[in-house]
């Protein structure tokens, strides 16, 4: 039986009250609930105080450059797809300095779990806008308020057709954790975009701010895989911002259509090196 | 070297040239000559004037000569540019479809096209009704051409073979029933037959890196380096690797990190553009010291620069690319066994020092055919330096990947085993992987990285000599200058003059007492670089204190020939 102590305690550098304790308590707890031991767990991060999660739980992890949690994430799960993979990362991390990468890596649809820390602002380098950042915001580089248009990370993974996109909310644990493990436990790339409060920096988006307006979607009203209904659901967003899973799409994850990962692990391959000499054949 | 002979096929892109120039060099290597085969072209997939030159030779070839023997016309740029190029040699034409300006004694029709018609009923044959022309000048058997054609078409099946065939043959007697003396040049198929390849560089660095047991590649594709890459995604099924077009260069790099680092011998490929967007990840490499094997063939820059043609021009890059101080290594081929052995050796010290490790090569030694001895595979070992099973079973402190050891080498195992966890991390960080800011703790991880850097330049082996080690003047090269190096060596030593070539494989970290050692004695030393400010020559000074007498440098996208090298050296009064 795996326990929360697995997965031991550690002192963080997060501000206190800050909405990452929350998403590494669901974290764990999902983890813990699915029966997943510390070592058989990767965790891919970029830069940012997101990304230092993997340094408050036990796990494998790989914590690498801004905005690069997807691409080490994605070459670890072919090289080892028994490994449960995850990919945190933050608005800025993952929306911006790794927009490419997000693009792509829905395109890919390795299976892997991407846990967004999303508070709307740049906390480690205190206080710019993000790209989900609000029109108008001030701050001490956008001095007139943001003008760019924020990006909306579930409309945009939708109409990518991503094989599961939710959102979470770092200040209800008992819903986030539920989200975390099916998207854990869903075949694929699977978005969890977590409304996370800086209590720093974000003066808009607080913990009042947002929970006067989420709320978790019972039912969705449609079928999880009605992308148009999905992406409409995106949408809401205002007076009442909608939590849960929005789109669900079973399709072949990119480890499946690989033929050589199903006799094993591909670090477990002995490589055919005999072979070459037929093909130096090729070259005599 | 009783037979030197030089075919020229000029055109435009889209006329064949390609697979005009590959069939008769492997044509021409099959009759037993020593083949060496480059392209010269540019930026686009149909028009402008590209070349495609076999030089053919009893006496191993590495290199391009700049008199052309026969000229295969396929149009009217290729007369107007390199009829000067010719002494005593045929130009083939077909006068009927090309406009030819020029009188010249040289130039031969062959109505190419006429003959595809009559013979084949589509013009379309008129490719191979030029190659069965040029055997017949060079007073070959037609045989060796005609069981390349089969291999050629093999999967256009029986009757396009047949065709092809019978189009070179109808070329080919031609030239018998209408050039004054029935053929130009009187050779013979030579003897030595057996156990040589004619193979390009990139196809032998994607043969290196398959035995080397390379598992997962990862890369943008990027000329001239994109034949690795698909040299390797060609054989990825028969031997179980997984190839990835990643969507950038900085996708490409760290994917393969992640890989590495999870276990699979990982490689990418790119050329000097998109290692320019990989420069961030070369230092992540680094400091989470994942092994990583990066092909780097180089081109003109910066920027796009000159994209298919060919420089030496980043080195100094690759030495010094991304922030702080870190090891890596360097390794550049000289020729396709170099590119063969050295990428595999890449792969080991790779595993061993848990480094970045380059394999360099340029557009000129990467699309290049060359002829040489079969690779003996039984040379390449593959050493993981994982640690056992049984080290694992029996080990009593917890795991730390940053372990601090007197070699500055950490045992390294993967993630997924019970009872290890392997955390890896590109902030400073102790032994085990996490965060660490403290003075202490930089200067322990900072000397521990970079003793790994000394540990292996013990390692790295000494330039080789080419020549008489006590010449008077010593030319000094690296990479894929080697072949019009050593050709230049071979032209003046027979006519009289002490010349030696000291050419360097291992690149960096610089083997500083060996080199010392070598070119202390050296009268007077030339280094010859296709770049434009001696970089190589840049690094023996201040790696090595080493001060070079004298410089030939080539910088117009194109690369070395024998004759260049020699009368940079006269002009310089150095020879």
């Amino acid at each position: 039986m795996v326990s929360m102590d697995d997965y031991g305690k550690f002192e963080t550098a997060w501000c206190p009250g800050c909405g990452n304790f929350g998403i590494l308590k669901a974290i764990k707890q999902a983890l813990v609930n699915l029966g997943r031991s510390p070592h058989e767990v990767f965790i891919a991060s970029g830069i940012g105080q997101s990304s230092k999660l993997p340094h408050y739980l036990k796990c494998n992890a790989f914590n690498g450059l801004h905005g690069r949690s997807l691409p080490p994430a994605t070459g670890a799960k072919i090289a080892n797809h028994e490994l449960t993979v995850l990919a945190v990362t933050g608005d800025g991390d993952c929306y911006g300095e790794g927009g490419n990468h997000f693009l792509h890596t829905v395109r890919r649809n390795p299976d892997i779990t991407m846990i967004v820390h999303d508070n709307q602002i740049y906390g480690l380098t205190k206080g710019q806008a993000s790209p989900t950042s609000e029109m108008g915001m001030k701050t001490k580089v956008q001095t007139h308020g943001v003008f760019n248009m924020p990006l909306n990370p579930l409309s945009m993974a939708i109409s990518l057709d991503c094989s599961f996109v939710s959102r979470g909310y770092a200040g209800n644990i008992p819903h986030l954790t539920k989200l975390i493990e099916k998207a854990i436990q869903h075949k694929g790339l699977s978005l969890v975009d977590v409304l996370q409060p800086c209590v720093s920096f974000n003066k808009l988006n607080t913990f009042k701010w947002y929970s006067e307006r989420v709320y978790e979607m019972e039912e969705t009203g449609y079928e999880l895989n009605d992308r148009v209904k999905a992406f409409e659901k995106s949408l809401e967003w205002g007076d009442r911002i909608p939590l849960g899973v929005f789109y669900m799409n079973e399709k072949p994850s990119f480890e499946n259509h690989l033929d050589v990962l199903i006799q094993g692990p591909l670090y477990k391959n002995v490589p055919k090196t005999e072979l070459v000499n037929e093909l130096i054949d090729g070259f005599v | 070297m009783k037979i030197d002979l030089n075919l020229k096929i000029g055109g435009a892109a889209g006329q064949g040239l390609q697979t005009t120039g590959m069939a008769l060099a492997k044509a021409l290597k099959k009759s037993g000559f020593h083949v060496f085969a480059t392209q010269y072209y540019l930026s686009r997939v149909r028009g402008g004037h590209n070349t495609f030159q076999i030089r053919i030779s009893d006496s191993p070839v590495f290199a391009m000569n700049e008199n052309v023997d026969i000229l295969l016309a396929l149009d009217s740029a290729s007369i107007e540019q390199h009829l000067s190029e010719l002494s005593d040699g045929v130009v083939v034409v077909d006068s009927d479809e090309i406009e030819v300006k020029q009188t010249a004694d040289s130039i031969f029709h062959v109505p190419m096209l006429k003959i595809a018609k009559d013979v084949c009923g589509d013009k379309i044959y008129s490719n191979s009704v030029s190659m069965g022309a040029v055997i017949g000048l060079l007073c070959l058997e037609l045989s060796d051409l005609e069981s390349i054609l089969k291999t050629t078409f093999k999967k256009k099946g029986e009757e396009i073979i047949q065709k092809n065939i019978d189009a070179a043959r109808a070329g080919y007697n031609y030239v018998k029933e209408n050039y004054p003396g029935g053929c130009k040049f009187e050779i013979s198929d030579s003897d030595e037959k057996e156990n040589m390849m004619l193979v390009s560089g990139n196809e032998a660095v994607g043969l290196g890196a398959l035995a080397a047991g390379v598992q997962f590649l990862a890369a943008y594709p990027m000329t001239p380096s994109t034949g690795v890459m698909t040299y390797v995604a060609a054989n990825a099924d028969k031997f179980n690797v997984v190839v990835e077009q990643a969507e950038d260069e900085i996708a490409a790099l760290n994917m393969i990190l992640g890989a590495s680092f999870a276990g699979a011998r990982s490689m990418t490929t790119t050329s000097g553009g998109g290692f320019s967007l990989m420069a961030e990840a070369l230092g992540l490499a680094s400091i989470t010291e994942t092994p990583a094997v990066i092909f780097l063939c180089q081109r003109p820059g910066p920027a796009t620069g000159l994209p298919t043609m060919t420089e030496q021009g980043d080195l100094q890059f690759a030495l010094y690319a991304a922030q702080g101080e870190f090891p890596r290594c360097i390794l550049a081929p000289g020729t396709p066994e170099e590119c063969f052995h050295l990428t595999a050796e890449a792969f080991n010290i790779a595993d061993k020092y848990q480094i970045p490790v380059f394999v360099m090569s340029d557009q000129y030694l990467a699309d290049s055919l060359f002829t040489c001895p079969r690779f003996d595979t039984s040379k390449v070992k593959v050493e993981r330096h994982l640690l056992s099973d049984q080290e694992l079973r029996t080990k009593k402190e917890e795991y730390k990947r940053y372990k601090l050891t007197p070699m500055g080498i950490s045992p390294r195992t993967l993630p997924g085993q019970a009872g290890v966890l392997v955390v890896a991390d590109s902030d400073e960080h102790d032994e085990f992987g996490h965060i660490n800011e403290t003075p202490e703790n930089r200067i322990k991880m900072n000397d521990k990285r970079m003793k790994k850097l000394e540990v292996l330049r013990e390692e790295m082996p000494a330039a080789k000599v080419y020549g008489n080690r006590d010449a008077s003047v010593t030319l000094v090269g690296w990479g894929s200058t080697y072949g019009p190096l050593a050709e230049a060596v071979d032209i003046l030593n027979d006519g009289g003059k002490s010349v030696n070539l000291v050419h360097f494989t291992h690149i960096h970290p610089l083997p500083v007492e060996a080199t010392r050692k070598l070119l202390s004695k050296a009268k007077k030393t030339v280094c010859v670089e296709n770049n434009s400010t001696g970089q190589f020559s840049r690094l023996l000074k201040v790696d090595a204190a080493i001060n070079v007498t004298e410089h030939v440098l080539r910088y117009d996208g194109k690369p070395f020939s024998p004759e260049f090298i020699i009368a940079a050296l006269k002009e310089k009064e150095v020879i």
